[in-house]
């Protein structure tokens, strides 16, 4: 028992739910995603700098949610930032792939270590949308779409 | 215990075959009865026959089965009429649940009621279910919804109530027991109050029916809702109880068989009574599994479960309290056996994974009662909610699990 709750809640997940990095405002930023999950009432906002060669120059977020939803935000802007908004996308598409049991595309390179952390979320899917919920934000900002993004 | 003498709690588990189960290879700490409640066999035996031995459909054929089917579901209707102490058949409409119940309210009488500028009165304890129909039938009537407010301990202010009451409020609905934070509403005070300006009262039983004896005549509800699988019956069945006189001016919700005296294309008659609300092939089975369940809970006795709970109640409380770094969220004098509450750093979601898998069930979330939460200002909470199968030693198994949370955590 210890030992799947132990892969779930690594050393680098609880440390970075307690210190979460990238978090607060930045102001200006040039586009920033919502994120809610209705299953808990958890949210996250990302505040994103994207310049006109569609790099992530910067990147912060606030939001209220649980270890595994902060832990997964964090590291995600330290992952994106200084990436392409297409290399991104690409990030998002490979951490799916590694937390859902049916990976959408068997081809897509395996995900990168700083994010393999999380790969103990595949054991509980009543949490995998914990894990998922900032990058469905961080796509919504991207798209520069308004709309609410959500983890259904 | 002074209540053991005449409860054996032991005995009521050993009737609920779930307990037989490990989770994760752990005694199981069933704390969610609030969500859902487990079936007793007698229950599952009950709807296992009326599928193996009795089933047809009801109200249509003449032949032997269809006939004792009908018995059976219109003794199910007898056995809730009788609970309930309503005074007619014809007051007990068999619906999907409860939240089916309070839509068919809404926009029925809502309907027939409504115009622009009234008001419905709900409160800050209401469940999702009692607050979205409101707003649905609101806006498309052009009528406003309220919400009585409470105070820090979770309780019904009374005197925003009297406030809010005006000769524009149409309707009142509110909960009896609230779901996330078990306060108990007094109930038959609002009813008399809105009474004395002439309006109905709709009350949300769902989270009541599984605690205590429910009388609607005395309460005076105009409207009663509640689910069966709250109340140890299978999903699928829910009841509306409606007092005859609005049930009588109330338009249809559903139209289809079974709620018809005469269809031509030119103009159908609806028939009268609670078919008039109950549209097609009904959950025939569901409902004969409520009425066993209801049989059941009735030998055992709600003087003696609600005793036990209560006393399950202080016990969780004081141990709950005497957790580093943990907040109860509602403090309420008169408390169904929930207890909610949150720790401070540790989000309810995390705590919920970490103590599944010591077996330990609870529900963590926002308990569809956002409003509630916002005034509590958190996202979320743990609720262990309490049914008459729970013993102590649940609780010890709750509170050994917080400790572990809270061990994984520092």
């Amino acid at each position: 028992m210890m030992d799947d709750l132990k892969s779930l809640y690594q050393e680098v997940i609880l440390d970075h739910s307690k210190s979460p990095r990238n978090f607060g405002k930045i102001e200006p930023h040039t586009t920033e995603g919502h994120g809610d999950n209705p299953l808990c009432g958890d949210q996250v906002t990302l505040y994103v700098n994207v310049d006109d060669a569609g790099i992530i120059t910067d990147i912060s977020f606030e939001g209220k949610g649980c270890a595994i939803s902060t832990a997964s935000t964090s590291l995600l802007t330290q992952l994106v930032k200084g990436k392409s908004k297409g290399e991104a996308t690409e990030l998002f598409g490979q951490f799916q792939d590694m937390v859902t049991s049916s990976p959408e595309d068997t081809n897509r390179s395996e995900a990168p270590d700083e994010l393999k952390v999380l790969a103990g979320v595949k054991q509980f899917p009543m949490r995998v949308k914990c894990a998922t919920l900032s990058w469905h934000a961080l796509k919504a900002a991207l798209e520069n779409k308004a709309a609410l993004a959500t983890s259904e | 215990m002074n209540d053991m003498t005449t409860f054996d709690v032991e005995k009521i588990r050993r009737d609920f075959p779930i307990f037989e189960e490990k989770i994760h290879g752990k005694r199981l700490t069933f704390l969610d009865s609030g969500a859902s409640a487990q079936k007793p066999q007698v229950v599952l035996d009950a709807v296992k026959s009326a599928y193996a031995e009795t089933y047809a459909n009801v109200h249509r054929g003449v032949h032997y089965l269809s006939q004792k089917s009908t018995e059976l579901y219109e003794g199910a209707r007898e056995t809730v009429r009788a609970h309930l102490n309503a005074e007619s058949l014809d007051e007990v409409i068999f619906t999907k649940n409860t939240t089916e119940a309070i839509n068919l309210v809404a926009q029925s009488y809502g309907l027939m009621a409504l115009k622009p500028g009234d008001e419905i009165i709900l409160s800050y304890l209401e469940h999702h279910s009692n607050i979205v129909p409101w707003q649905l039938i609101a806006e498309r009537m052009g009528a406003t919804v309220k919400a009585v407010p409470i105070n820090q301990d979770g309780e019904f202010l009374m005197e925003e109530f009297e406030k809010l009451l005006s000769e524009k409020t149409k309707i009142v609905a509110v909960t009896h027991v609230s779901n996330a934070i078990g306060t108990i509403v007094p109930v038959k005070e609002i009813i008399a109050k809105a009474h004395d300006k002439g309006v109905p009262v709709l009350i949300d039983g769902s989270q009541a029916v599984p605690h205590m004896q429910v009388d609607v005549q005395d309460l005076d509800a105009d409207f009663y809702v509640f689910t069966g699988h709250k109340l140890f019956a299978p999903t699928g069945i829910g009841v509306l109880y409606g007092k005859n006189k609005w049930l009588e001016q109330m338009p249809p919700y559903q139209g289809g068989g079974d709620m018809i005296n005469r269809v031509t294309f030119e103009k159908t008659t609806y028939a009268t009574g609670h078919s008039k609300f109950e549209a097609g092939t009904p959950p025939i089975v569901q409902a004969i599994g409520l009425g066993t369940a209801i049989n059941y809970v009735n030998e055992i006795g709600f003087d003696k479960i609600g005793a036990h709970e209560q006393s399950l109640l202080a016990y969780a409380t004081e141990e709950i309290r005497k957790l580093n770094n943990v907040r109860i969220i509602g403090d309420a004098p008169h408390k169904a056996a929930i207890v909610s509450f949150t720790m401070d750093g540790i989000h309810p979601h995390d705590i919920g994974t970490i103590i599944d898998q010591a077996g330990v069930a609870v529900r963590v979330g926002h308990h569809c009662a956002q409003p509630l939460m916002d005034f509590y200002d958190v996202p979320s909470t743990v609720r262990a909610s309490f049914a008459m199968y729970n013993n102590r030693d649940d609780v010890d198994a709750l509170v050994d699990a917080m400790q572990m949370v809270q061990r994984f955590f520092a």
